[in-house]
């Protein structure tokens, strides 16, 4: 019904719309459809580090105690509301780009990609910390405060998720600068802003792992 | 058609008021650290009772699974399904038995921070520790 609207409104076929789909309506669900196949395979690769953080933190709940004594809630707790806030920024972004507002478009993008920059200037400080103080994974642990050995298992388990994570906010303020420079294009519109909804779900799934990556690793005790 | 533009000029109303109840449960799960309900597996399941009010806030609302045909749902489900049988054997398998690892040696090895154990000396109720437990440290 959709797709005889957008017809209608452009007085032609879209250009955008590719021959095998039957109309732009379909095209639409079918790449949210692919976007999100993508998203259960996201979750299940962090799955598996989210497992092993169970499984060991079961076994070793006071190295996991005094491990997380070393993280700051407090930048824990900003990060997460720096996240929180570009996850919100995006879903307007989505929504301005499929209500035909292309500078609030825009602004809203660069609003999200200003709260992931922040994200990540945090987590450096965090880890230029940690790196000081030898709070190293595994065998480079070489710190010599005490405390139960396995914390370099702890830290193992922290670097791994957040600089995992965090490789996926690299990408993911990578994929809205592309978005950004196809807005100021005026790429999209309403009958078409595809792209900018599907990173906008990869955006909030890295918003979602951050979720439970705060708690599990800064609110241990 | 009609409910379709409801829903739009609806919509950035619903995500403000989405991100600040995710902001204030952001609040209480920072909060809820610092008081002791008893042990930490209890201040663990709360924190992680809050994450997943937040995560289906977001996903309800923010990545629109609300108003979205239910096929994105329901792969989201079935990977969150897949997921929770990965975590549930191995947790069965570890809970459900004696701890690998003595607990004397665990013990012992605080003092001597960083250091590996050789074959624990006196740990008390399982003698010497098995090999593949060792390879943990």
């Amino acid at each position: 019904m959709s797709s005889e609207t957008h017809v209608v409104e452009h007085g032609a076929e879209p250009a955008f719309r590719q021959h095998h789909f039957v109309d732009a309506e379909q095209q639409f669900s079918t790449s949210k459809i692919g976007m999100w196949l993508f998203l259960a395979t996201e979750i299940l690769m962090f799955g598996g580090l989210f497992v092993g953080y169970g499984l060991m933190q079961g076994v070793y709940p006071e190295a996991w105690v005094a491990g997380h004594h070393h993280l700051d809630r407090i930048m824990g707790a900003i990060n997460t509301v720096f996240l929180l806030c570009s996850s919100f920024t995006m879903v307007m972004a989505v929504h301005a780009s499929s209500t035909n507002q292309k500078s609030k478009t825009i602004l809203n993008l660069l609003f999200t990609l200003a709260f992931a920059a922040g994200f990540l200037v945090i987590k450096y400080f965090e880890y230029s910390h940690k790196f000081h103080d030898g709070l190293l994974p595994g065998r480079y642990f070489a710190y010599h405060g005490g405390g139960p050995p396995q914390q370099a298992m702890f830290f193992g388990f922290y670097f791994v998720m957040t600089g995992l994570h965090g490789f996926h906010v690299v990408v993911g303020m990578a994929l809205i600068t592309w978005i950004t420079i196809r807005a100021s294009r005026g790429e999209f519109s309403s009958a078409y802003y595809t792209p900018v909804d599907l990173v906008g779900l990869y955006w909030h799934l890295v918003d979602l792992i951050w979720i439970y990556l705060f708690p599990l690793l800064y609110l241990v005790s | 058609m009609s409910d379709h533009a409801h829903a739009h000029s609806n919509s950035a109303r619903v995500y403000v008021f989405t991100l600040a109840v995710l902001l204030i449960l952001t609040g209480i799960t920072v909060g809820a650290a610092y008081v002791n309900f008893g042990s930490s597996s209890i201040n663990l399941f709360i924190a992680v009772g809050i994450a997943t009010l937040k995560a289906s806030l977001v996903a309800l609302f923010f990545m629109h699974l609300r108003h979205d045909p239910p096929l994105n749902a329901i792969i989201f489900i079935s990977s969150l399904i897949f997921l929770g049988l990965f975590l549930l054997f191995p947790w069965i398998d570890i809970y459900s038995r004696d701890r690998v690892v003595p607990y004397g040696l665990r013990v012992q090895a605080q003092p001597a921070a960083a250091q590996k154990q050789a074959p624990a000396p006196a740990a008390g109720e399982h003698g010497a520790a098995p090999a593949p437990a060792a390879a943990h440290h």
